[in-house]
């Protein structure tokens, strides 16, 4: 299929469902409106509601918020993830004795330590940083991990051969290979940092998206939280699309999926 | 000449998981010359490539010595150059970055090691190929950066693992053509491993065969006298090459067979 084909029945999917949702929430069938709007709102109001925010400005304060806890949290539960992955997979005494509270505080589901992080940190961004760090923290550190520990047999005598040292085995092969297994789940970790800041600031905040979602829910202004919904997938589309331009550029050397040589 | 390999008596064996411990090789007794192309054929299995890891320092032997010019071998051989089978290459380094690494380790300035792996890599034919990674290469032209990643730090002693293994007919003669060529500038002590009778007679000087293993042995050594420098393609069709390939085959045809066998049985036991 070409390309822009492609693209018009995607957007055709989108312009079918917002018509159908607008016919259903105000045009009667058999004398019943089927989405009822106080449940379901309507397009053009949701619409409107966004362009309100925009137009007065009130959401960039917001977005910034989030993507400052995103950042945030991304930075520091990768920088936490990459130096203990590395730390576990080279003593693996340490790993061993560590194993059992790693995969214990792994299995916790991280939304219950946001009332604590709020306890301790208060309702300023720190508790959405730290709600974020927990999540992304172990994706890198599992990945970091498997890295330094799966290099190629081969590859690290080839290294040893031509006569590194230790240090330059870590700066030239560990290091390298342990980046790209954390790049790999770049994706994936910088989701999470999302999902932890939005939902620390929906548990208790006062600004952010998260916070505008559940203000406007706390009113039953159902028009806000989709618009706040949408306003979120926009703005985690268009950080993904940084990823991956960011890995792109990082992972040059990787051989794609569509390559046809191994 | 003086002596650049010299394993005396070396044994090698492995604690399997259960405890029980495998001798692989069994008395190897076996010097390489300064400049001199040795071969090491035998049966799949039986040990060959233990044995270079042995010269290379990789693997400790259980029983005797293993002399480098002469020296007892402590740790790693940094007078050896390691050639894999399997890839080697840094995969996140360019092939110019994964040549001029070797100089790089060394304490080389990037700046003076990367004209030097350029000249090294147009010297085994990939010098339109510097920014290529290696996943951008064919197997090929991947040993070909290996081979120019290990001769730019100019070892003494080239150790050679079934290098050629993984590639096609065509290509291994091409390979082979173009190793001679680089071993003739300067005639480096070789120990080139292979299963691959004809490769070991057009290539090297000396031609050892290894018996089946377990406990393989050196069961037998023929000096090559082709004159040199020889073409692959061309030293096939000697009467000499021919009398030696039958010679050297006629042994080492009882030990595939026991090998073969041996496999087999070991795969029904399974």
């Amino acid at each position: 299929m070409s390309r822009p084909t492609l693209f018009a029945l995607q957007v055709l999917v989108a312009v079918v469902c917002i018509v159908l949702w607008q016919v259903l929430s105000t045009v009667p069938v058999f004398g019943k409106i089927l989405l009822p709007p106080f449940f379901f709102s309507n397009p053009f109001d949701v619409f409107s509601q966004i362009v309100k925010w925009f137009a007065s400005g009130v959401i960039w304060k917001h977005l910034g918020i989030t993507l400052a806890e995103s950042i945030l949290a991304f930075v520091i539960g990768s920088l936490g993830g990459v130096l203990v992955g590395f730390w576990f997979a080279r003593q693996p005494l340490v790993a061993a004795v560590f194993d059992p509270y790693v995969k214990m505080v792994n299995a916790l589901p991280r939304v219950v330590l946001a009332p604590i992080f709020a306890l301790w940190l208060g309702l300023g961004i720190w508790s959405k940083v730290a709600l974020g760090v927990t999540l992304v923290f172990f994706i890198v550190f599992f990945n970091v991990y498997q890295g330094v520990k799966e290099v190629s047999r081969t590859v690290l005598d080839n290294g040893r051969m031509l006569g590194m040292s230790e240090r330059q085995l870590m700066q030239h092969v560990y290091w390298p290979s342990a980046l790209s297994w954390m790049f790999s789940s770049l994706h994936t970790s910088v989701g999470f940092a999302v999902v932890g800041a939005v939902v620390g600031e929906y548990l208790g905040s006062a600004a952010g998206l998260g916070y505008l979602i559940q203000q406007a829910e706390g009113v039953f202004d159902v028009a806000g939280v989709f618009a706040g919904m949408f306003v979120l997938s926009a703005f985690v589309i268009l950080i993904d699309f940084g990823v991956t331009l960011v890995e792109r550029r990082l992972l040059v050397w990787r051989p794609t999926a569509s390559d046809g040589r191994g | 000449m003086p002596t650049a390999v010299a394993l005396e008596d070396a044994k090698v064996a492995f604690r399997l998981g259960d405890g029980r411990v495998y001798t692989a090789v069994e008395k190897a007794h076996l010097a390489v010359a300064q400049g001199e192309f040795v071969a090491i054929v035998g049966p799949t299995g039986c040990g060959k490539s233990t044995l270079l890891n042995v010269a290379a320092g990789l693997l400790k032997p259980a029983a005797g010595n293993v002399k480098i010019f002469d020296r007892p071998l402590a740790g790693l051989n940094r007078d050896a150059g390691y050639l894999f089978q399997a890839d080697a290459l840094f995969p996140w380094k360019t092939a110019l970055d994964n040549v001029a690494i070797g100089l790089e380790i060394k304490g080389t300035p990037r700046a003076e090691a990367l004209p030097r792996a350029q000249k090294w890599l147009t010297s085994v034919g990939l010098g339109a190929f510097a920014g290529r990674y290696p996943h951008m290469l064919s197997g090929g032209q991947r040993k070909r950066v290996a081979l120019a990643q290990v001769l730019i730090r100019d070892p003494k002693i080239l150790l050679m693992d079934e290098p050629f293994g993984p590639l096609d007919a065509q290509t291994r003669q091409v390979m082979g053509n173009l190793l001679l060529d680089l071993w003739n500038a300067d005639r480096k002590a070789v120990l080139f491993v292979t299963h691959d009778l004809e490769e070991a007679i057009a290539l090297a000087d000396r031609v050892v065969i290894m018996s089946a293993g377990p406990s393989s042995r050196i069961i037998g050594d023929w000096r090559v006298s082709l004159p040199r420098p020889r073409d692959i393609f061309e030293v096939r069709l000697d009467k000499e090459f021919h009398a030696l390939h039958r010679e050297i085959w006629s042994v080492l045809k009882d030990e595939v067979m026991k090998g073969y066998a041996q496999s087999t049985q070991a795969a029904e036991a399974v």
